[in-house]
């Protein structure tokens, strides 16, 4: 018996007419039950954009977080006779029949003309592979191993998905191991920006009076001075010489002692808005003390402000930070960041001559975009009884 | 009116002491006090310390005294002479180079004001008016590039390209024939297209800030009820449309006009560091390198000061432009 689509199709809706109509009862249930998060959740999926950036900011957050494993070779690996060498492309068929991924490898010579160093095609092929064994390396400076995600299936191939800098070193491995440093760094200083911003906005609606006062002239002297130079002249009051850590820690600081005042310009008008409600009151009276009526009760009441107004930052410190170790008054040298890789080409020459150099800069703008997306949504979703 | 001005005036003079202050800390801040570390310099380029300058210097500066009379000092300087202290890179009154390259840059930053407030308002307005078009779908797009490209990226790009492309290198603010030339309609003409190149790139990311929020205000005025009202009352599109959602919305962009002027001065610092203009950026950075503080605080305390004026300037506009704060009914 041959069977119709059709037939089947019409006797499945003839046969469970009232299931659409359970199905949106069922909604409108679930949307009378849901709690706010998941509100939110809902309102932020209809986002396209947003809905686009999450994935993308995920992957970035992966590749940089595990940039070990990920990059082919460690950022301090130089090949020697491959200095500034262009980006090794990768094919996958080799005269008309498929051999999997390769590339072909480079050699260098001088352009007998103008003496430069030129690479061409020496026609040897080298096999890429997943999960192949190259420089051994410590994951997280943890766990020991040598096994990359993907690169040359040969130790020491030329693989150069990016190319390589005037030292011989990877361009990609660097830019992943960069992103780790200015990502991270994101993160720490709007955790920073977070406690300062939440504390002193939350004290300054809660107390008013004099502490209000004074909160809000030192948000007014702060953000009056513009943020880079300011950034630039307190980076540049630390001392010369310390770790790479210290120095990493000391400018999160002083990007979140110039960052705060944001955050607590929204934190303090929510908590006045909230402030006079009558369960504020009730709390005050069974004995609670401030500390708890702040962080239990009227913090929760706008969370989701908070986030949106954190999220909005991220980009912004992505690209101070970047703009400032580009500069030279950021993230010093050995400590490999976006802003620092970028240095590479400040000067005209480099960027007309190797303009692969520049690939790190995708990834800040990239991200940068990906984050302005999400808080988009973010901000579209905070407030989703609308 | 001028009871109004006036009374936000005598506000002012508080915030300004209290920026100085702050600004006299950043310059105390690195390690090493201001005599010794000229003695070094001067010792290091092979110039004769000397020591009547040196005397002369801690009297002026009160270098021997505590650091809060220090303050006081500095203080005095600038407000009765406009003496700025000295700059230890140059060997030079921090007032002379202040003189030199301030100008500059405060005159790429107002330009980029006007042309970012000139092109933000009518493209918000065409873009909530025409929302979901073709048109507006591109401003979105051109506003998040603005966003996302991080100023310092755009003006190397543009430096590559146009090199490129034409073989010149768009750096400084006049080609090498003009730069010691006297004014003439020719070196007008040589410096316009840098000048533009420099606004353009400042101006990009505010401009996109300014498009979005112009945008978002005025759809959200469009949906009230009084524009319902009055189309249904049969006013013209156009004459409703100027009337009375634009003037809202135009509101808060007037009273952000004293804060879009610290972001400006940070971006034109980055771009012009990249162009080599001769701005205070390549001054301030190459100070602040050198620890050459008092050049740099000066830079800070008047950049800033000029800051609160700009929002002064900004509450008077909001004051003549919209009347509820004019009568006093409004407070913020």
């Amino acid at each position: 018996m041959t069977v119709d689509p059709n037939v089947i199709t019409n006797a499945g809706i003839g046969l469970e007419p009232p299931k659409p109509l359970l199905g949106k009862k069922r909604a409108q249930e679930d949307y009378e039950v849901a709690d706010q998060w998941k509100l939110m959740w809902w309102k932020f999926r209809k986002h396209r954009m947003a809905m686009i950036a999450l994935p993308v900011i995920a992957v970035m957050y992966l590749l940089t977080m595990c940039c070990e494993f990920f990059s082919p070779t460690l950022p301090l690996e130089r090949f020697k006779s491959h200095k500034d060498c262009p980006p090794t492309a990768i094919h996958l068929f080799h005269e008309g029949s498929f051999v999997g991924p390769y590339v072909l490898e480079k050699e260098s010579g001088l352009d007998p003309v103008t003496y430069r160093r030129t690479f061409v095609d020496s026609g040897e092929i080298i096999k890429l592979g997943f999960f192949v064994k190259g420089s051994p390396y410590k994951l997280w400076n943890l766990i020991p191993t040598n096994i990359h995600f993907f690169g040359p299936q040969e130790l020491g191939g030329e693989f150069f998905l990016m190319g390589t800098d005037s030292l011989g070193r990877d361009v990609f491995t660097r830019a992943l191991y960069g992103g780790r440093v200015s990502l991270s760094f994101a993160l720490v200083s709007i955790f920073f920006t977070f406690m300062i911003g939440l504390t002193l906005g939350g004290l300054s609606g809660y107390m008013g009076g004099l502490v209000d006062g004074l909160v809000q002239r030192t948000i007014d002297v702060i953000m009056s001075i513009p943020s880079i130079p300011l950034w630039m002249a307190l980076a540049a009051a630390l001392p010369k010489e310390m770790s790479s850590y210290t120095q990493y820690l000391l400018m999160c600081i002083i990007m979140s002692l110039i960052g705060w005042t944001g955050l607590a310009r929204v934190v303090r008008g929510k908590i006045l808005s909230v402030r006079e409600e009558e369960f504020v009151t009730a709390a005050r009276l069974s004995g609670a003390t401030h500390k708890r009526v702040i962080f239990k009760h009227m913090i929760p009441m706008f969370m989701s402000y908070i986030i949106v107004s954190i999220t909005g930052s991220i980009p912004a410190t992505i690209l101070g930070e970047t703009a400032l170790s580009f500069l030279g008054l950021g993230l010093q040298a050995p400590t490999i960041s976006w802003g620092t890789l970028l240095q590479d080409c400040q000067t005209i020459e480099a960027i007309a001559q190797q303009p692969w150099k520049m690939f790190p800069a995708a990834f800040i703008v990239i991200t940068v975009l990906m984050f302005n997306f999400a808080g988009d949504g973010l901000r579209d979703a905070a407030d989703p009884y609308k | 009116m001028t009871a109004y001005i006036v009374k936000r005036v005598f506000k002012l003079i508080p915030l300004l002491l209290a920026i100085s202050v702050v600004i006299f800390i950043i310059i105390q801040l690195p390690p090493g006090d201001y005599l010794t570390t000229y003695i070094i310099q001067q010792q290091s380029s092979g110039l004769e310390v000397n020591q009547s300058s040196i005397i002369n210097m801690t009297k002026r500066y009160g270098l021997d005294k505590p650091v809060y009379q220090q303050y006081f000092y500095w203080m005095k300087g600038i407000v009765t002479q406009l003496d700025f202290g000295h700059s230890l890179q140059w060997s030079l009154p921090v007032k002379q180079l202040l003189s030199e390259r301030l100008p500059a840059t405060i005159l790429i930053a107002l330009l980029t004001l006007c042309v970012t407030w000139g092109l933000s308002i009518p493209v918000g307005i065409y873009s909530a008016t025409h929302q979901y078009s073709v048109g507006d779908y591109f401003v979105i797009f051109i506003g998040f590039i603005g966003l996302a490209v991080p100023g310092f990226l755009l003006a190397m790009c543009a430096v590559y390209f146009i090199f490129v492309h034409t073989g010149t290198s768009l750096t400084g603010l006049f080609s090498a024939q003009y730069v010691n030339a006297a004014w003439s309609w020719g070196k007008v003409l040589d410096m316009l297209p840098r000048l533009g190149l420099v606004v353009f790139i400042v101006g990009l990311s505010q401009t996109a800030g300014l498009i979005r929020q112009m945008r978002a205000m005025l759809l959200d005025e469009l949906q009230k009820q009084y524009v319902i009202t009055a189309r249904a009352k049969g006013l013209e599109e156009k004459k409703l449309l100027w009337k009375y959602p634009i003037r809202m919305a135009v509101n808060p962009m007037i009273s952000t006009i004293g804060w879009i002027l610290p972001g400006l001065i940070s971006g034109e610092m980055v771009v012009s560091i990249i162009l080599s203009m001769p701005t205070m950026g390549p001054v301030v950075r190459r100070a602040l390198i050198a620890q050459d503080m008092y050049l740099a605080g000066s830079f800070l305390l008047i950049v800033s000061t000029l800051t609160v004026v700009g929002t002064l300037i900004s509450d008077i506009l909001l004051a003549v432009v919209d009347p509820r704060i004019r009568f006093g009914g409004v407070s913020e």
